[in-house]
Order: C-alpha cells, then sequence, then structure tokens
C-alpha cells in the first residue's frame, strides 16, 4: 500500500517505459521510489492491451530496435520476461501489380534490388556503408547526457572534447558529408545513391514515420538515422518482436523495478508538481491527494509537464515560452486488427517470406509527398503511407493459432482536421486505410474481425502525448542532442531544484529506447550523491 | 495482374550455367556463396584439389566474378582515368592487372582490363562496381554494362593446363604469352581464352556465351575421360592456398574496399598494400592521383608485405611483433601452409619505421592439439617477390607439363 505520510526519495510521474527504466535505476541505487502512472495500465505507448478477446495488440508502438541493449541486462529483463524476437524482411507492393522485396538474406535480397535496377543493387553497398558511418557516430551518443556548449564545468568540458574526438576520428570530408547528412531531405540524400522509384520509395519510409515533415523537406534524412541507429543482438538496422507485444518491455521493466523495492500505483494522475521555496517537494494527484518526495521526475512530454502539470509561477518564464514552442505536432495514426486468418497478398508468390516483415504500399517519392501535403491542408492522407506487421506469424501469445494480428502504422494523419476530430471522422480515417490494405489484399476485409483506430486525438487522451507526437518532440536539429529538449536544459535537470525530466522530449529523443530514463537516472544520483547504477555504452569498436 | 519476374525465394544462392557439373562433380557437398552465388568449398578433399593445380590441372568456375563490357568512343581514356596503372598503350589481345581509387587515394577494388577487340573491353572486378563505375563515367562517351552472368567462365590451372586444353580442341595457345588473349573456336562455338590467373601458375581463362557454358565444362573434363591428362575441379579452400603462394592479395579479405569502409582511417592506398608499382603518376590524370601525390610525400606508415614464417605451426590471426615479447607492429591478414615449399606463409600489414619496412618480426602463434591450447613465438622474413613462381608460368610456348 503507498503510504502518503510517507516522504518518497524519489517520485516518477508517468508509467512509459522511459519512467520505469528511470526509476529501475534509482530503485536499483537504494531509493525509495514511488512510480505514478495516471492510466489502469502501465506502459504509455509502451504497452500491449486485450481490446479484443484472445487477441493482444501492440495498440502504439509495435516494432523494437532502438532498445538499449546494456539497459537490457543490467536490469535483467530477459529474467524479467522479455524476448525480442528479429523480424525479417519488407516489401513496397507497386501500383502496378509488381513489388520490390527486401530478404533478409543478403544474395536474395541483391538479386531482387537488380530486378529492379542493377546499378542499384551495386549502390546499395555504397549507401549501407555510409548510412553505417553515421549509425556508428551516433550509437556512441545514446547513453551519454549531453554536453552543454555554454558551460564550462569540468566535466562537460570533457564530455565535449569527447563529442569531438567522436567527431575527429572523421575524415574532413566524412565530417562535412555529416553536417550535410543532417540538413538534407530523404529524398535528395537518397537520390545520391539510386535511380528505381520504388527503391526510393521504399528507403523513404523509415524517414517520415512521426514526422511533421516530407520527403522533401530538409531534415529527414537523419530521421532515416534514427530508425535506423537500433540493432537487435548487434545487427544494426534490424528490427523485432516483443513477444507478447510491446507492453512485454513495460512489464519486464516494472519486474525489475518492484524487484529493487521500487513500487508503481495506477489510476493515479498528477495534477501539479508541488514546488515550495524554488524547490519541488512533491505531487499532488487529480483527486486532490498529496505524495511528498525529495525529488520528482516526469515521464511526461516537456510541453505537458511545464504547462500542464507545473504552474506559470513556479518557473523561470524562458522555460515556459520555449515548452509553448516546442515542436510536438502529431503526424501518425495507427490501427490495430484483429484477423480471422492470413490475408493474402496476391502480388507476392505463394509461400514468400515477405509478408514475415514490414509492409508498404506507397511507391513513389511522389505519393509520398502527396500523402504529406494532405497533412499540411489539415487532412489525413487520402493515399497513406503506411507500416504494417503481422507479428502473430512469429508469436503465439497474440492471437488464437491460425488468427492474426495486423498491426497498421499510418503517415499521415492531422493533430486536428478541420473543425475537430469527430468519431465519424475517426472512423473515415480507418477507412482510407482499410480500402488501401484490401486494394493488395482482396480477402483481407472478410478476414477483419475487430479495429482499434488511433488518431492523435485517441493517442493523446490516451497516452498523454502532446498532439500525438510519437517521439514527443520532432526529432530536428534544433530540438536534438544539447537542444533537446531546449538549449540550457539538456541535461535531465528541470528548471526548479529537485525535479527532473526523463522522457523522450530529452536526448535521444523518441522510440521505445529507454535511454533518456536511464541517462536522466545517471544524472540524479550523481547530484545524490549515490552510486550509478546504469551501465556505460557497450561501444561498437 | 502484371507479369512480374518474380524470383524463386527458396533459392537462396544464384547457380551459375555450370551448376548441374559442379553440383554431380562435388563429392562433399561444401557450398558457400561467392558474389551470392552457390560455389564450392572442398568438391574431394583440399589437397587434392591444391595438387591439381600445383601438378596436372584444376578447373574453377569463374562465372560469379563481376565483369563489365565498357565500349564506346572514350573507353581507353575513361579506363585509363579510372585505373592507377597507365592502360593507354594496352593492345587489343592483351590484359592488365589494375587497381582503381577513390579520390583520396584509397583502393576500392582490383580487377583485369582484359582489350577484347578493338576498342572494347572487359573489366573483371572482385566487388560491385557498377555504381562506381557509372558514377566515374561522368563526361565520358562511353557505355558500360554489367555482364557478369552474360558470360559463362572457368579457369584452368596448372602445368598440364596447355595440353589439356589443346586436347580438348582448342587451337593456337603455344604462341599465347602470359597476359594475352585470343579468341579460338571451339566444337563450333566461339571461346575466349586468356592466359591469365589466380594460382601463379601456367593456366588460362575461357570465356563464352552461358549457352555453351556445358558444352565448354564437358570438353574440358572429356580430356579426363579419354584417360590422356587428369583433370579435377578447384574449390575456395584450395584457391585460398594457391592465391598465397601466387603473391595475389584479396580485396574484402585482406584489406577493405574503400567504398564499403565504414571508419575512418580503415581503408588503405596502392602503396600501403604494397602495389606501388601499379601507380603511374606520369599520366595526367587518373582519380585518386592528387590523394596518392600527396601521401608519397611522406613515408608510409605500414605496409601490407609477404612473409615467409619460421616452424610448421600456422600464424593464425596472430599479432606480428619487433621481437618476442616486444612491442606489437602489426598483424597477419591471410597465411597457409605451402605444401609445394613446405613453409608457412603469410600476408601481413606492419608498421614501418619512417617508412623502412622492417625485414624481420616475430609473430606469437596459439595452437591446439587434443583440445589444449599452446603458445609459440616464430621468426617471420619479408620477402618482396612472389612465393611461388616458376620458370613454366610465363614459357611461351609452355611445355607439355
Ligand atoms: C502510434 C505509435 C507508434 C509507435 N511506434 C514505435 C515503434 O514501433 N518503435 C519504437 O521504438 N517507437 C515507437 N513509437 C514511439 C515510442 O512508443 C515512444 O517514443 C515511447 O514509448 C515514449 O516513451 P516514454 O516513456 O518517453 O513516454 P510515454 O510512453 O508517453 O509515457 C508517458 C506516461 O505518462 C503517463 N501520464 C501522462 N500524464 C500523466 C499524469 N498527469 N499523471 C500520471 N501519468 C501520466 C502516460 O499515461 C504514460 O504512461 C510509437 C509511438 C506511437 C504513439
Amino acid at each position: 500500500m503507498v503510504n502518503t505520510q510517507r516522504n518518497y526519495d524519489a517520485i516518477v510521474i508517468g508509467a512509459g517505459h522511459n519512467g520505469l527504466t528511470n526509476a529501475a535505476f534509482l530503485a536499483k541505487a537504494g531509493l525509495d521510489v514511488l512510480v505514478l502512472e495516471k492510466n489502469p495500465e502501465i506502459g504509455g505507448a509502451t504497452i500491449s492491451r486485450e481490446l479484443h478477446e484472445g487477441w493482444k495488440y501492440s495498440n502504439c508502438s509495435y516494432v523494437c530496435s532502438l532498445f538499449r541493449p546494456e539497459i537490457y541486462q543490467a536490469l535483467d529483463l530477459g529474467r524479467h520476461g522479455l524476448e525480442v524476437v528479429p523480424l525479417q524482411g519488407s516489401t513496397t507492393f507497386m501500383q502496378n501489380g509488381d513489388y520490390f522485396g527486401s530478404y533478409h538474406q543478403g544474395p536474395i535480397n541483391r538479386r531482387e534490388i537488380r530486378r529492379h535496377s542493377k546499378r542499384d543493387a551495386d549502390a546499395a553497398v555504397r549507401f549501407n556503408a555510409d548510412l553505417m558511418k553515421w549509425c556508428r557516430l551516433i550509437r556512441g551518443f545514446l547513453l551519454r547526457t549531453p554536453p552543454d556548449p555554454a558551460s564550462f564545468k569540468m566535466r562537460d568540458a570533457m564530455e565535449f572534447a569527447h563529442l569531438l574526438k567522436q567527431f575527429y576520428k572523421l575524415s574532413e570530408s566524412q565530417i562535412y558529408e555529416f553536417i550535410r547528412f543532417f540538413t538534407m531531405s530523404i529524398a535528395e540524400y537518397l537520390e545520391m545513391y539510386f535511380e528505381s522509384d520504388v527503391i526510393l520509395a521504399h528507403y523513404s519510409g523509415g524517414s517520415i514515420i512521426g514526422t511533421g515533415l516530407g520527403v522533401y523537406s530538409p531534415g529527414t534524412a537523419y530521421v532515416l538515422l534514427h530508425h535506423a541507429m537500433g540493432d537487435v543482438d548487434g545487427n544494426v538496422g534490424s528490427w523485432g518482436f516483443a513477444r507478447g507485444g510491446m507492453g512485454s518491455i513495460s512489464k519486464a521493466i516494472a519486474g525489475a523495478l518492484q524487484a529493487h523495492g521500487g513500487a508503481i500505483r495506477r489510476d493515479a494522475e498528477v495534477a501539479k508538481i508541488n514546488v515550495s521555496g524554488g524547490k519541488a517537494t512533491g505531487v499532488t494527484l487529480t483527486n486532490g491527494e498529496e505524495v511528498n518526495a525529495k525529488i520528482v521526475i516526469s515521464n511526461l512530454d516537456v510541453q505537458r509537464t511545464f504547462t500542464k502539470i507545473m504552474e506559470e509561477k513556479d518557473l523561470p518564464e524562458d522555460v515556459v515560452t520555449k515548452a509553448k514552442n516546442f515542436k510536438i505536432r502529431g503526424s501518425s495514426g495507427k490501427l490495430n486488427i484483429a484477423l480471422d486468418g492470413m490475408p493474402s497478398f496476391p502480388a507476392l508468390p505463394k509461400g514468400s517470406p515477405l509478408t514475415l516483415g514490414h509492409m508498404h504500399f506507397t511507391d513513389t517519392l511522389e505519393r509520398l509527398e502527396r500523402a504529406y501535403d494532405d497533412w499540411k491542408d489539415d487532412m489525413w492522407s487520402q493515399d497513406p503511407y503506411v507500416d504494417i506487421v503481422i507479428p502473430t506469424q512469429y508469436d503465439p501469445t497474440m492471437a488464437p493459432p491460425g488468427k492474426h494480428m495486423m498491426s497498421v502504422f499510418v503517415q499521415y494523419c492531422p493533430v486536428e482536421p478541420e473543425g475537430g476530430w469527430t468519431d465519424e471522422k475517426r472512423d473515415a480515417f480507418g477507412a482510407t486505410v482499410i480500402n488501401q490494405i484490401a486494394d493488395y489484399s482482396p480477402d483481407f476485409k472478410d478476414l477483419l474481425l475487430h479495429a482499434e483506430v488511433r488518431t492523435p486525438r485517441e493517442i493523446e487522451l490516451e497516452v498523454g502525448l502532446t498532439g500525438g507526437n510519437i517521439f514527443q518532440g520532432e526529432l530536428t536539429l534544433d530540438q536534438l542532442m544539447f537542444n533537446r529538449p531546449f538549449p540550457g536544459y539538456a541535461q535531465y535537470r528541470g528548471p526548479v531544484k529537485g525535479m527532473y525530466m526523463c522522457s523522450s522530449s530529452t536526448h535521444p529523443g523518441g522510440g521505445v529506447m529507454g535511454a533518456p530514463g536511464a541517462n536522466s537516472a545517471r544524472e540524479i544520483l550523481r547530484d545524490l550523491g549515490k552510486d550509478n547504477t546504469v551501465p556505460e555504452d557497450f561501444g561498437d569498436d | 495482374m502484371s507479369a512480374t519476374q518474380h524470383l524463386d525465394f527458396t533459392q537462396i544462392y544464384h547457380h551459375s550455367p555450370f551448376h548441374d557439373r559442379i553440383e554431380a562433380i562435388s563429392q562433399v557437398k561444401s557450398w558457400s556463396a561467392w558474389n551470392g552465388v552457390q560455389t564450392a568449398r572442398v568438391f574431394d578433399t583440399v589437397a587434392s584439389e591444391y595438387f591439381a593445380a600445383r601438378s596436372t590441372t584444376s578447373v574453377m568456375d569463374l562465372t560469379p566474378m563481376e565483369k563489365y563490357r565498357i565500349t564506346g568512343p572514350d573507353a581507353n581514356e575513361y579506363l585509363n582515368h579510372l585505373v592507377t596503372r597507365d592502360v593507354s598503350k594496352l593492345k587489343p589481345g592483351r590484359v592488365s592487372y589494375v587497381v582503381w581509387c577513390n579520390d583520396e587515394g584509397k583502393v576500392i577494388d582490383d580487377g583485369t582490363i582484359f582489350h577484347l577487340r578493338e576498342g572494347e573491353y572487359r573489366l573483371c572486378a572482385a566487388h560491385h562496381q557498377l555504381d562506381w563505375l557509372l558514377l566515374s563515367a561522368e563526361g565520358y562517351d562511353v557505355e558500360i554494362e554489367e555482364e557478369t552472368f552474360d558470360i559463362a567462365a572457368l579457369s584452368v590451372q596448372g602445368p598440364t593446363s596447355c595440353s589439356v586444353l589443346t586436347a580438348a580442341g582448342i587451337d593456337g595457345l603455344d604462341s599465347l604469352k602470359p597476359f594475352g588473349l585470343i579468341h579460338a573456336n571451339l566444337n563450333g562455338f566461339e571461346v575466349c581464352v586468356s592466359r591469365t590467373g589466380f594460382t601463379g601458375d601456367l593456366g588460362y581463362e575461357l570465356w563464352c556465351d552461358p549457352e555453351h557454358a556445358l558444352a565448354m565444362w564437358d570438353a574440358i573434363f572429356d580430356v579426363k575421360a579419354r584417360g590422356l591428362y587428369d583433370v579435377r575441379p578447384l574449390g575456395l579452400e584450395a584457391l585460398a592456398m594457391v592465391r598465397v603462394e601466387a603473391g595475389f592479395i584479396l580485396p574484402g579479405d585482406d584489406f577493405n574496399p574503400a567504398d564499403s569502409t565504414v571508419r575512418a582511417g580503415h581503408d588503405r592506398s596502392p602503396f600501403e598494400l604494397g602495389l606501388g608499382w601499379l601507380v603511374n603518376f606520369d599520366k595526367p590524370y587518373f582519380t585518386g592521383k592528387k590523394a596518392l601525390l600527396a601521401e608519397k610525400q611522406k613515408p608510409t606508415a605500414r605496409q601490407m608485405v609477404k612473409l615467409v614464417v619460421e616452424g610448421n605451426k600456422l600464424p593464425v590471426d596472430s599479432f606480428l611483433f619487433d621481437r618476442k615479447n616486444g612491442k606489437r607492429v602489426g598483424t597477419i591478414k591471410a597465411y597457409t601452409w605451402s605444401p609445394i615449399l613446405k613453409a608457412n606463409l603469410a600476408f601481413a600489414e606492419i608498421d614501418t619505421k619512417n617508412g623502412v619496412v622492417p625485414q624481420e618480426v616475430w609473430a606469437e602463434i596459439y595452437y591446439s592439439k587434443e583440445l589444449e591450447w599452446h603458445s609459440t613465438w616464430a621468426k617471420c622474413s619479408v620477402t618482396d617477390k612472389p612465393f611461388w613462381n616458376p620458370e613454366r608460368k610465363s614459357m611461351t610456348p609452355p611445355s607439355a607439363f
């Protein structure tokens, strides 16, 4: 039982996977930690729920790659029930009835690229090597606190030196290329390598997922990296399924937290962080209950944290302004679908392994850009870009035998269509997506038993992601590294003493990574003079 | 729907036009992929295949090697700009070994240029080059076409290879000099024969339309069936031995091709690879010239060398030291026991002393006997010459055996 008289060492607001990770490392260091979650279930955007009897959905996030193996190991998540199985391949279906398949076996993958362009098959070698260069660089920063470029404190100077050294290991021309990479659009970037329309479209998808940018918008090249920098067992760029859905990740972290003596309280929505004498003293719940703690950590995005659960009078003016200006427009929707059987995709040869991977239906850059145009006009894309996976081809725990669950990530969907969201509009959005799938899978509609349709409205209402932004804030250079969430606040410390941030709004950003939670815990333990329980980066070399 | 040419996804490796014969002749069915093509590691035993190459005739499927046809008014000028060596005077009917670099002067790949007929060239490469060849073609009036699977090729190597091919029905080999090529007739179809190879011995490479691939294979193996000469297929493992003896380095195995190198400083220049003799600064221009000229101003810090390793313990992945228990100065890149020289041979990368290659280094060798590990030291001496370079390799006309 939670003792409200008790003064906790730390309260974490939000049981998203980062809040849980943060709390677990604090508990491991011996702190008396309480996590407060507004929902009846933990996990935030890393959750599995049963909405149709017998079927489990990964309601928000659906594939795992970014999650740091260092955290997995340090929190012993395998023994707490987590298992991440690599998924294989990807396909873009074409309007002319053909398809481009990316096979998980090298030789056949190359032959398939050659089927579309001999030149692209060879260019893929250069592309992969170049992408790996930037991945290596960025991976080294994930489990580190970003340095504050304006500070002269010793520790920061050393961090900065580290950053420069990382940089200097690049040749001069590589440094220029890297800077260019951060500012380019994915279309421009890929056109330096590939000529085939479908291949350009296929590789672009990862660059627009979750972002309010189009394939021709500067900055999208980086988003590709954000999706390519993770790994499954050292295979950089691979993605995996968490057995039992993404909720298994949160559950395992919660298991570790509890094993270290931490507590979680569900249905406990925080109304306000209490501040007294310029210091955080605890929280007040929406039911009026007060819970005290020496420090308070927010797992909510920074806009929500600083404009919804903190009072303006408690905060420096610039923080409130920065929080209001934080770019956090949502742009994605999600369908989770229970299927009575495996849908067929007649474009693929019988028995093709390609259904085991990601599936997309957008075969040109132009169609991707058009999808974006609709979003700019506050409409959902009439011809959306979807990322479909059917995890039940691997996972026996998410649907009855022979039945399937399909996860459909949809780009783009507006924060608010003209006149605002209604249930009818939500369903019309769902129908747009379902019709698109049915164009490529004639038996799909007949197999459909239940669908959960989520627009940014549903995502915000349930998970509390402002605007439904899946990354808790746009991943553009002005909001990355030492600019995340804002300059001067990139080291997880809030503007009020004893208040910290641990969410995806902080470095290294969104995705099921655990890194923001872990990095934040490291800073907190340092401030408290406690032994560090947060692991160091394994290092690629 | 449409007439999609689906890949057979159950066949992971591509099959060469010789596949049926190779599959049939393989006794141990040990496969691996070479450029995505199913290739035999071993057919029978490594020893019997090795000695076929060194004492009779060995046959290897060369089809997986990347091949590009380069034609057009600027073909020669283009190639001369591409590679570091001067190929402006390469005559029709001649072949040249070359490397090519990126703008930083780092080696992308090595290969051979065949001047097949006036103005018609073939470039053979170890790795996929179409992307680079097309990027380099900017401003040249050339046509570049990948023809890897449009040509079936066999490498026929060994002291009796001339006799075998002559017995198979190919005329004109007597006067064919090393690095020369002829267009011959074999049982009614055309075969291009070049006196080239990867074994450092007498040998030929045969190139034909895939349509005639099996007939070409059969004509050669028929010589054995007729009881005239022994002919055996050569697998990748025996090839790995003979190529080290011959002193040929392999991009991707012994050094990182520049276009797929991720870590800065992990690619290599021709000088670092001991291939400085392929760089011709007298040419007005070639890709990487500026960088290589600049590199030449400073002593080369490390270099690929050939080592003879004393004793009979293989220097598997060994570190190299300036003396026993001394300072680490390098690493082994490739190695083999040489049955014909009864010596351990290796390629290694070692630090120079101000550009001067030390002539002697020590390898720390770990080896196991019945699962117990031991370590020992072996002295290694640097040598400039190919380890194996018999007279018969270059004699014209070649001897019968
Ligand atoms: C549709 C969708 C698909 C995605 N797909 C992927 C994917 O496939 N792979 C991937 O790696 N990433 C994906 N992401 C991104 C990833 O899921 C998120 O970036 C990540 O889960 C965020 O974790 P977090 O812990 O930082 O925050 P959250 O998960 O947002 O956690 C915040 C928590 O705080 C709680 N909360 C909010 N307000 C209060 C309050 N006042 N009091 C108490 N609790 C409160 C919320 O309920 C929630 O549990 C996706 C996201 C979405 C939305």
